[in-house]
């Protein structure tokens, strides 16, 4: 061997200090040449901003669109109502149980207000948290008979930021196609898989259910940590009817997926006493595992609230958006609610008396002409469809209008159901 | 660094010095205005200290001085800091590992039995942090009170026997704790005086709720005046009200962004605009905290080399910064913002969540504090939150913007309206603000407050303390740095009687975390006398005064009008 060494062949020396050579200059060597074309000189640059034309901020809105202009209410928006001047009867807010006018409502917010000022001055974590919010929280889980509750300022965000607190990236979700828009912007912000599911269509739920159920089959190590939910409304807004909860609980032991549910609509409003759609059925409410709701509806205040086992609910004490990072709720409205909640508590009644009316007015409706009536019997708040669309969504829309203005005329007061035509996933027909 | 010809003061354009043809990058628009405030200074500048301090002789951007600090970390201390945290993180497993072997007892709530084999829904690793630092500190936050939030409150007694784990109340109150924690700049946070008896009128009058969205019945007269005032006071065209300050945020940027669109943010953007940023689905950049060299950068090289992959020029840039920073009390360069986006054509989104009626001589917020043109910002966002005692937020800009957002904003078409007799509260604080109830009560609380901020940051900085942020800004963020100090920090300063805001992480970076003052026109000297010698005393206790900069402490001398003067009321 150490002979051979020295009987190297000079053309090997020399072929190999040439390729040392190489090597040294492509380790020194610019980045190739390709990159050069690419460079842009400085006076490029000065041009491209200086012929960059940036779109309007905002495109300009038609004097005519039929968003542009307000109705304007001057005075208490009650029973009567008076709109752009004229009285009417009001069908049209969400005020089920009446208590947007109630004395004792009033009187006890007025204390309030004497009391703490209109203002709280702060988030829940930095002396904005006072005892009225902390009596709610507790009253409101007294009554719906669960462990813990937590308030939020304003009900768009309560279910827009509860969804996002459990479910992350790499969830999935089985959602009702005619979910109200906090839920569409509340799965947006969570960045999870979203599957629609049929609206109160259960076969279709559970074929999605299954084919999760092969995925995971195929790939046990990620199913471990992939979390499920169903988010659910009690009463849908958009449709006005009731999800089918019973069937729901069935497949949520039997696919092992969480639920929640929203109640904005029905928390109030369905069941004996007033708890939604879970006494409505009987559903044992530990089974759900998070409950909605926002309180402008029934309750006549302002905010939303979630509740559920303390479990569930103590995470979104730290990692709710809405809830952290937002000043808490004005402490005269947290009063106005605990009294409509003590009121509802104190006369079970108002409950059968509002079935009563609906049933009442929902018989009346059945027979016009031209106008479809959608809902369940006993929802408080019924949609009207054209029979028969013109195919155009802007005539229907103008069509509607002017019924809604005859109306006005006739001192009834009915409102247009307004979407966000661009942003909505799946857009409800004109109502 | 060379000096050029081109970074001679000029007044007029600043936006010719670009066109010079020189190298933009390294004599950029914003690096030759530096270059000239640079070489006037007056005393020289520590090297560890970073001190932004523009000269008014110059007549350029700066119209009066504008000083912000922000002291590095004393090294001992951070290595400190961080050893604090190892020694609580190797705790925290071992602690986790008793609890696992049900050694200790085990406090958390846990799932249902009939649930157990679903999915868990928390992982563990997640809650590592609550469950082990912040479960210790956990009684400095959620503190209760049971009065109005002003200058004193009451705050409800809690006591823990499991350390921290539950808390009883013993339901005794403990009165009169001097506040140094809630938003109450302008002092409307009262139960007394025009503001609350309107309030109560229209409580009476209107009731409590509304039950309807903007766009259907919602909308009540009370709602269109609130609007113009606000419009009025903040002297643009028109503007709009909506019931929760977080959801303007996330509600309205996607309205004003979409695909194609290029939006730059601050790094320390509040939670609620990286929110609604990210809902909008256009691309985020981020660039460093009010250096307007990265924003400069940025915006460069967007334009030039477009959108990413298919390099389509963007449809629109919007530039989102906010007033002032609430967790570094820091206020926006405005000025210098400005000039860029007049150059790049860029759209700037102005959040003047804390600035609005604390900063400014006449409280029209940021703007008026740097005594500029409001049609120059795009878009100006601001909450009713703070200074207005009230709740909610509004955008207002041209009318064209406003018009937009009244069709097309998520707020107006799905989310209830704002409550009466909160409408009212700021309509009427504003007035008082602005003067149009006829007394001088409103200009009278924001020369207090100016007063109040001068002197509570130069007594701070006298002591000793590490302070962060502009001199004029009323949120006052005071270094702790060491996790044990934060717990100790807010426990001690409550058994004297005084409520302070404490932060840490994920608020705040790892190392640095603060107590927090905000200050406020209700409170008085004496009060912040006592504050300051309370947390002086503290401070010596603690050893909490890091600072190497000790500034001699002045002689008494009566708040001098100076500050103001050049601005023509």
């Amino acid at each position: 061997l150490c002979s051979s060494k020295s009987y190297a062949p000079a053309y090997h020396l020399i072929l190999e200090g040439i390729l040392i050579l190489w090597i040294i200059r492509l380790l020194f060597s610019k980045t190739y040449k390709l990159h050069e074309t690419y460079k842009l000189t400085e006076k490029e640059k000065e041009d491209l901003i200086e012929e960059w034309q940036p779109e309007p901020l905002v495109p300009p809105v038609s004097k005519d669109h039929p968003s542009l202009n307000y109705d304007i209410v001057t005075g208490p928006p009650s029973h009567k109502i008076i709109i752009n001047g004229k009285e009417c009867t009001n069908f049209a807010s969400f005020n089920f149980l009446g208590l947007l006018d109630n004395e004792r409502v009033k009187q006890k917010a007025l204390a309030s207000l004497k009391k703490y000022g209109v203002g709280t001055c702060g988030p829940r974590g930095f002396y904005g948290t006072f005892d009225v919010h902390l009596e709610l929280e507790s009253r409101l889980a007294r009554f719906m008979k669960t462990e813990e509750a937590i308030i939020y300022s304003y009900g768009f965000a309560t279910i827009a930021s509860a969804i996002p607190a459990y479910s992350k990236r790499g969830d999935i979700i089985f959602v009702d196609e005619a979910a109200c828009f906090s839920i569409q912007k509340g799965l947006q912000a969570s960045r999870s898989f979203i599957k629609y599911f049929k609206h109160n269509d259960m076969e279709d739920l559970e074929r999605l259910l299954k084919e999760q159920e092969l995925e995971d089959q195929r790939n046990p190590r990620k199913a471990r940590v992939t979390r499920k939910f169903i988010v659910v409304e009690g009463l849908y807004i958009n449709t006005a009817d009731i999800c089918p909860l019973p069937e729901l609980v069935e497949l949520k032991y039997k696919y092992k997926v969480r639920i929640f549910l929203e109640e904005s609509l029905s928390f109030g409003v369905l069941g004996e006493h007033g708890r939604g759609v879970t006494e409505h059925y009987g559903v044992n409410i530990d089974d759900i595992d998070l409950i909605s709701a926002n309180m402008e509806n029934a309750v006549a205040s302002i905010g939303g609230f979630c509740c559920g086992r303390s479990f569930v609910i103590d995470h979104q004490r730290l990692s709710g958006q809405g809830y952290c990072f937002s000043a808490s709720l004005p402490p005269m409205l947290a009063a106005a609610a605990i009294e409509a909640l003590n009121i509802m508590e104190e006369d079970p009644d108002i409950f059968a008396v509002l079935r009563k009316k609906c049933k009442h007015v929902y018989k009346a409706l059945q027979g016009t002409p031209g106008l479809k009536l959608v809902g369940v019997p006993f929802a408080p708040a019924l949609h009207l469809q054209l029979e028969r669309s013109s195919g155009s969504r802007d005539s229907d829309m103008q069509l509607l209008r002017s019924l809604v203005d005859y109306c006005l005329e006739g001192q009834v007061a009915l409102t247009l159901a307004r979407y966000l035509e661009k942003e909505e996933r799946f857009l409800p027909p004109p109502r | 660094m060379t000096e050029s010809p081109a970074t001679k003061p000029t007044d007029g354009e600043v936006c010719q010095r670009v066109k010079n043809g020189l190298k933009p990058e390294r004599n950029g628009l914003v690096k030759s205005l530096h270059r000239c405030h640079e070489r006037e200074h007056k005393h020289h500048c520590h090297p560890e200290e970073e001190e932004v301090h523009s000269d008014s002789h110059h007549g350029s951007l700066y119209s009066r001085p504008f000083i912000e600090s922000f002291e590095e970390t004393p090294m001992l201390v951070a290595v400190l800091t961080y050893m604090g945290y190892g020694i609580l993180t190797i705790f925290g497993y071992l602690r986790d590992f008793l609890r696992h072997w049900k050694i200790e007892r085990c406090h958390i709530a846990r799932e249902r039995e009939v649930q157990k084999d679903f999915v868990p829904l928390y992982q563990d690793f997640e809650n590592f942090y609550t469950r082990n630092l912040y479960m210790r500190i956990r009684d400095n936050w959620n503190r209760p009170i049971c009065s109005v939030p002003g200058a004193k409150m009451d705050l409800m007694e809690r006591a823990s026997h499991d350390y921290n784990w539950t808390f009883e109340y013993t339901g005794r109150v403990v009165q009169d704790v001097i506040n140094l924690g809630s938003y109450n700049y302008l002092g409307f946070a009262e139960n007394t005086g025009p503001c609350a008896d309107s309030a109560a009128e229209v409580t009476m009058k209107y009731g409590v709720g509304v039950a309807s969205t903007r766009q259907e019945t919602g909308n009540l007269d009370r709602h269109e005046e609130m609007e113009k005032l606000v419009a009025k006071f903040l002297g643009v065209e028109s503007a709009m009200a909506f019931g929760m300050g977080f959801a303007t945020n996330s509600m309205n940027i996607p309205a004003l962004a979409g695909k194609g669109c290029l939006i730059l943010s601050d790094e320390l953007n509040h939670a609620s605009l990286v929110l609604g940023a990210r809902l909008s689905g256009s691309i985020i950049r981020v660039f460093k905290h009010n250096n307007m060299q990265s924003l400069e950068k940025l915006l460069r090289e967007a334009i030039v080399h477009g959108q990413p992959r298919t390099h389509r020029p963007w449809k629109k840039i919007l530039i989102v910064v906010e007033g002032i920073y609430s967790m570094e009390g820091s206020i926006v360069h405005l000025p210098e913002v400005i000039a860029l986006k007049k150059h790049y054509r860029a759209y700037l989104y102005l959040d003047e969540a804390h600035s609005i009626g604390a900063l400014g001589p006449r409280g029209r917020g940021v703007v008026d504090y740097f005594g500029l043109d409001p049609c120059d910002v795009d878009v100006m966002m601001g909450t009713f939150t703070k200074s207005f005692g009230a709740a909610g937020g509004y955008i207002a800009g041209k009318r064209e913007l406003i018009e937009y957002l009244r069709s097309h904003s998520h707020s107006a078409v799905y989310a209830t309206s704002m409550s009466p007799p909160v409408v009212e509260q700021i309509i009427t604080s504003m007035k008082c603000i602005m003067g149009e109830d006829g007394t001088a009560i409103g200009r009278e609380r924001v020369r207090q407050l100016a007063e109040n901020t001068v002197y509570f940051r130069k007594r701070l900085r006298e002591m000793g303390f590490i302070i962060y942020g502009n001199n004029d800004s009323p949120v006052i963020p005071m270094m702790l740095y060491m996790p044990a100090k934060i717990g100790a920090f807010g426990r001690e300063m409550l058994k004297r009687n005084i409520g302070v805001v404490v932060v840490g992480f994920p608020a705040t970076p790892i190392i640095e975390s603060r107590a927090r003052f905000c200050i406020s026109a209700a409170h008085t000297k004496d009060m912040l006398n006592r504050a300051l010698s309370v947390i002086s005393e503290v401070g010596d206790l603690l050893q909490l005064k890091y600072s190497r900069h000790r500034i001699q402490p002045s002689l008494a001398r009566p708040f001098d009008d100076n500050v103001y003067e050049d601005i023509d009321d």
